[in-house]
């Protein structure tokens, strides 16, 4: 029976979140984290890692088996309620062999199939099974009606094609069906890593900011915004020149920022003007500038330009071309990589606190299916050529899948090879 | 009146086995079949096995069943299907000589004690007062009693031939159709619905030219049906290979009117598999040719079998479209091809043992529950059989799971999906194929077949022998550590630093030949064929079956969470109204069956679960 994981607290920040590990190779996981197995029921403060790197320092919670919620061998991390820790726990556990996220409700399957649910409770647990079930539809559904979903269909659509034509050759052999289906298998599968690389390059950074973060440039007239704008676009989007108020409507460029999609705002100076043009443009720019995710105030101190700071905003010394002011320049190219990690941790930091945990479901589901097609691209380059082994990579490539988007029926399947092939001797 | 525990209605593949099944089972049984001579006939192709259909007949021989022992007595051609692929799907096949077949099967029944055939046709049957089967009825007037009934009627129920407009009641050409069984059942219980299913024209042999014909030969090691045999008991003979052509073709379309399918004279759906000739011209017009097999019928028999060319044309339009054929300008028509339309039921009004659940006691097996194939009838009949014997005797029934047996997987698809076309097995229709191997079938189901009393002593002597020859050859080779420097020496592809592991870890890899290995491993070598291809098949799939044992162990408990029928779905609160009503009409068994229901999600099956749970503690409080 498969180990299961998963978030136990609620998403989102918190002190402390607790991830919890049920099942036969539950403890194993424990010790590949922390190193040894504390002993059961004694809180025990471990540090967690995973290929050398320290994920977090976590109470951890041993369970023996026959004597946990779900009556198997269990256990329960109580990490720092970060998301990102979260994450990197979920993933580190997601790559253990044996190991799965849990489906909604599977603790307390396991514990009532283990007989470990007090049975007196069970006609209140109807009402909590409910709301898990609510919460799964609307994921479902929410994972459906996007991108995602609509690709995972077409990758399933490409699988059970590829899955239908090695079938065909496995069931049909004696028939007249094509005997080389190898490129068209090996096509599909190829096209299909590929489209998981891009997903699983995407999911740490364009999945999560899906939509891009929005900084804006603000500052006085002439503190140099639109040079430091070239500087991180590296090249000429704003006009630059030594007259104060040349920008005037709000220039945008998106950049790939540190790892983000950010959309750089450059904005009007910041002054009372008696030019009507400039006027809106600096209307414009305060609009722009307050609704943006983060604001860079160019200048020495945080100046009165009619923008709130927030917390989080950076404010940078202008025109500091020998670096020497701890500012940046956009001429000398001084403490432009300072800014850029500023601005991306403080974006980072953001993104930790949305959905991490739907995301990181479906780039688990995604890393696993890519697994599997690795592996029956192996089995059908190998000399064996066992179509057999690669048919099981692919249906778990289908089950991987099948995470997103319901289930697959072997019916699909040969109503795919009796499209295609005319069978019957 | 006489008496019989189980009485079983037909005398093909299904009637044989369920017969067989029941009598072995100890049950007093009489099998009435319309003629004597009609017991064990081969209606369709003169072949048993192959992919799917291999496994489920090692399956069958695995319980001590008539099928593959008859078929080893008759078969004239051994082909292994798959050979260069891997052991999980490779597929037994034989070409039977009809004669031959029907008299092993014929002989096989004679000689099993507990078992009368009686030669006659059933026409009706009276119910007890419990609403459980009772008496059958013959047509002369006779009346038998019984506990259990197994109804195998194959193409007999309502059966209509069909060649071109001329169309004929009938169950088989020379047979009759079986009208009042088939009325009296329409009476008693829902479902009826309609298929159909096509033959070829049968040619005379002499008037073939098989000096212009590509042949197929057998194996040259040739795999037995039966476990228990080892080499052909009969002279072996070669099939012809032809190909239809744009002559054929053209033939077939400018006639299709005349099709007694296509000219809208059939109303039942045939399988998509094993498409007619005029179904080949229409739905792959593109193709211009498709492959014949020329299929002799027995050793002392001219008619050839050509597989490939069924159809529901007119006599003489077959004749043409038949001499356009390469090797065939001269043949000879013996029979023509026809289609014929039968009765079954909707096997979802089963359970998982075969008994209609609207009428205790009566069991069905075979096309009447919508398949197709003298393999899946013949799985059916045993199960079915096996289970009568229960009903009669008060033993324990036999059901098989789909982590079992292709015979699990098969019922569980019927009860649970039913049928839209006549169902045929295929190894991608179980998901646990690399474990469910047709070699390791009496692994998987002797023991439980000896457990039910299925299993001849003689039979389980010999499968116990051979486990523990298995269970020694593993042994040897568990406990040799073989260095990767070996295995590079005997030709493996890997990396002579990785180190030592045992020699039976070391047949993961593919390139390691059984030769290579025994020279490492000399006291291996000493150990018979079949047990060391065991060890070795075995050791090939375990790192895949390790992962899949998860999902066989998640599956067995599933489905011992059985749910009773008059489980009150509506009474859940949670549930949601689409998914009630959905689990209202299907009434799925066990918790297995529940999950494969579309739409199903966790929480759902949680929520029965957990009222199954409490169901129990409550009655168990009551008692």
């Amino acid at each position: 029976m498969d180990t299961i994981f998963a978030l136990a607290s609620a998403r989102g920040k918190a002190g402390v979140a607790v991830v919890r590990l049920s099942g036969t190779a539950a403890h194993d996981a424990v010790v590949a984290l922390v190193g040894d197995l504390p002993s059961v029921r004694r809180a025990a403060l471990r540090r967690l890692k995973w290929h050398g790197e320290l994920l977090d320092e976590a109470l951890v919670l041993i369970f023996a088996k026959g004597a946990s919620f779900t009556g198997e061998a269990s256990a329960e991390f109580q990490l720092h309620g970060s998301q990102a820790v979260v994450s990197s726990v979920l993933r580190a556990l997601g790559e253990m062999p044996g190991l799965r996220l849990a489906e909604a409700g599977e603790f307390t399957r396991r514990a009532l199939e283990n007989g470990r649910l007090d049975l007196a409770q069970v006609e209140g647990l109807a009402d909590l099974i409910d709301a898990e079930t609510e919460a799964q539809r609307r994921q479902a559904q929410r994972v459906l009606s996007g991108a995602i979903g609509r690709r995972a269909e077409q990758w399933r659509r490409q699988l059970i094609r590829a899955c239908a034509l090695l079938e065909a050759t496995i069931d049909f052999a004696d028939e007249d069906v094509p005997v080389d289906v190898t490129p068209e298998v090996l096509g599909l599968i190829n096209g299909l890593i590929a489209a998981f690389d891009r997903e699983i390059a995407g999911a740490l950074v364009a999945e999560r900011v899906r939509d891009g973060f929005e900084v804006a440039i603000v500052g006085a007239p002439n503190v140099g915004k639109s040079t430091l704008l070239n500087a991180l676009a590296g090249r000429d989007a704003a006009i630059t020149s030594s007259v104060a108020g040349t920008t005037r409507d709000v220039i945008e460029v998106r950049m790939d920022l540190g790892g983000l999609a950010v959309t750089l705002l450059d904005t009007a100076g910041l002054r009372d003007s008696d030019d009507e043009v400039e006027q809106i443009g600096i209307g414009r720019a305060r609009t722009r500038a307050a609704a943006a995710d983060l604001r860079v105030f160019l200048g020495d101190d945080a100046p009165d330009l009619g923008i709130a700071v927030q917390s989080d905003d950076l404010v940078v010394p202008a025109k500091d071309d020998d670096g020497s002011a701890g500012g940046v320049s956009g001429v000398t190219g001084a403490g432009l990589d300072q800014l850029i990690n500023r601005i991306g941790q403080v974006l980072t930091a953001r993104t930790a606190g949305s959905g991490v945990l739907t995301r990181e479901r479906h780039r688990l589901a995604i890393i696993s299916a890519r697994r599997a097609m690795e592996s029956a691209r192996g089995e059908i380059q190998s000399a064996q050529h066992r179509a057999e082994f690669a048919a099981a990579d692919l249906w778990v490539g289908i089950r991987a899948l099948d995470m997103l988007v319901g289930r697959l029926d072997v019916e699909n399947l040969l109503d795919e090879i009796f499209a295609s092939f005319c069978i019957g001797k | 009146m006489k008496h019989f525990d189980v009485v079983v209605i037909g005398g093909g593949h299904a009637g044989a086995e369920a017969a067989s099944a029941s009598a072995r089972r100890g049950a007093r049984t009489l099998l009435v079949s319309m003629t004597r001579a009609g017991i064990g006939v081969m209606s369709c192709n003169p072949a048993i096995g192959g992919l799917g259909k291999g496994h489920l007949v090692r399956e069958i021989d695995a319980l001590d069943g008539v099928m593959a022992q008859a078929g080893d007595r008759a078969g004239i051609q051994y082909r292994l299907l798959n050979r260069r692929k891997g052991p999980a799907v490779q597929g037994p096949r034989i070409q039977a000589d009809r004669r031959l077949y029907r008299e092993a099967v014929q002989n096989i029944l004679a000689q099993q004690q507990n078992l009368t055939i009686l030669e006659g046709e059933v026409v009706d049957f009276t119910l007890g007062k419990d609403g459980q089967v009772e008496n059958v009825l013959l047509a002369d007037g006779s009346e038998i009693a019984t506990r259990a009934v197994v109804l195998t009627t194959g193409t007999f129920l309502n059966g209509l031939m069909h060649v071109g407009d001329q169309r004929a009641s009938g169950g088989r050409v020379g047979d009759r159709a079986s009208h009042k069984l088939a009325a009296r059942l329409a009476d008693v219980t829902q479902g009826r619905g309609r298929l159909k299913t096509g033959t070829p024209p049968r040619l005379d042999g002499r008037t073939i030219n098989w000096n212009v014909l590509d042949s197929q030969n057998g194996d040259d090691a040739p795999v037995m049906l039966s476990f228990l045999n080892r080499q052909p008991l009969v002279a072996q003979i070669a099939c012809g290979i032809t190909h239809t052509n744009e002559a054929t073709h053209d033939i077939v379309r400018s006639n299709l009117g005349r099709s007694a399918m296509y000219g809208g004279h059939i109303d039942g759906i045939g399988p998509r598999y094993c498409p007619s000739i005029e179904d080949k011209v229409v739905r792959f017009a593109e193709k211009t040719g498709h492959q014949v097999f020329l299929e002799p019928e027995g050793l002392d028999d001219h008619t050839v079998y050509p597989n490939g060319i069924s159809t529901s044309l007119p006599a003489e339009v077959q004749t043409d479209y038949v001499r356009s054929i390469k090797g065939l300008e001269n043949a000879v028509i013996l029979q023509p091809g026809y289609a014929i339309e039968y009765d079954f039921y909707d096997p979802r009004g089963l359970t998982l043992g075969l008994e209609l659940r609207a009428l205790p006691g009566m069991f069905l097996a075979g096309q009447i529950n919508g398949t197709t194939g003298y393999e899946e009838a013949a799985a059916q009949g045993l199960l079915a059989g096996a289970n009568a014997a229960a009903v009669a005797l008060g033993g324990q029934n036999m059901t098989l799971s789909r982590a079992d047996s292709y015979l699990g997987v098969m019922v569980d698809d019927l009860v649970t999906r039913g049928v839209t076309e006549p169902y045929r097995m295929f190894t991608s229709r179980a998901e646990f194929r690399l474990s469910l191997r047709a070699d390791n079938a009496d692994q998987r189901l002797t023991r439980i077949g000896a457990d039910l009393g299925l299993v001849s002593t003689l039979r389980l002597a010999s499968f116990e022998a051979k486990m523990q020859n298995v269970s020694a050859a593993r042994d040897i080779l568990q406990a040799r550590r073989v260095t990767a420097a070996e295995l590079s020496a005997a030709g493996v592809t890997m990396a002579p630093q990785s180190g030592s592991r045992t020699a039976l870890e070391a047949l993961v890899f593919p390139d390691l030949t059984r030769v290579a290995l025994e020279a490492i491993v000399p006291e291996f070598a000493a150990f018979e064929a079949e047990e060391k291809d065991q060890v070795c098949r075995d050791a090939l799939y375990a790192p895949y079956l390790a992962r899949q044992q998860g999902e066989a162990d998640g599956l067995r408990r599933e489905e011992a969470a059985e749910i009773p029928t008059d489980f009150d779905y509506e009474a859940l609160s949670g549930l949601s109204r689409e998914l009630s009503g959905k689990l209202t009409r299907v009434m799925p068994r066990n918790l297995a069956q529940a999950g494969r229901i579309e739409g199903m999600t966790p929480a759902a099956l949680t929520l029965i679960l957990a009222h199954l749970r409490r169901g129990r503690r409550v009655r168990s409080v009551a008692t």
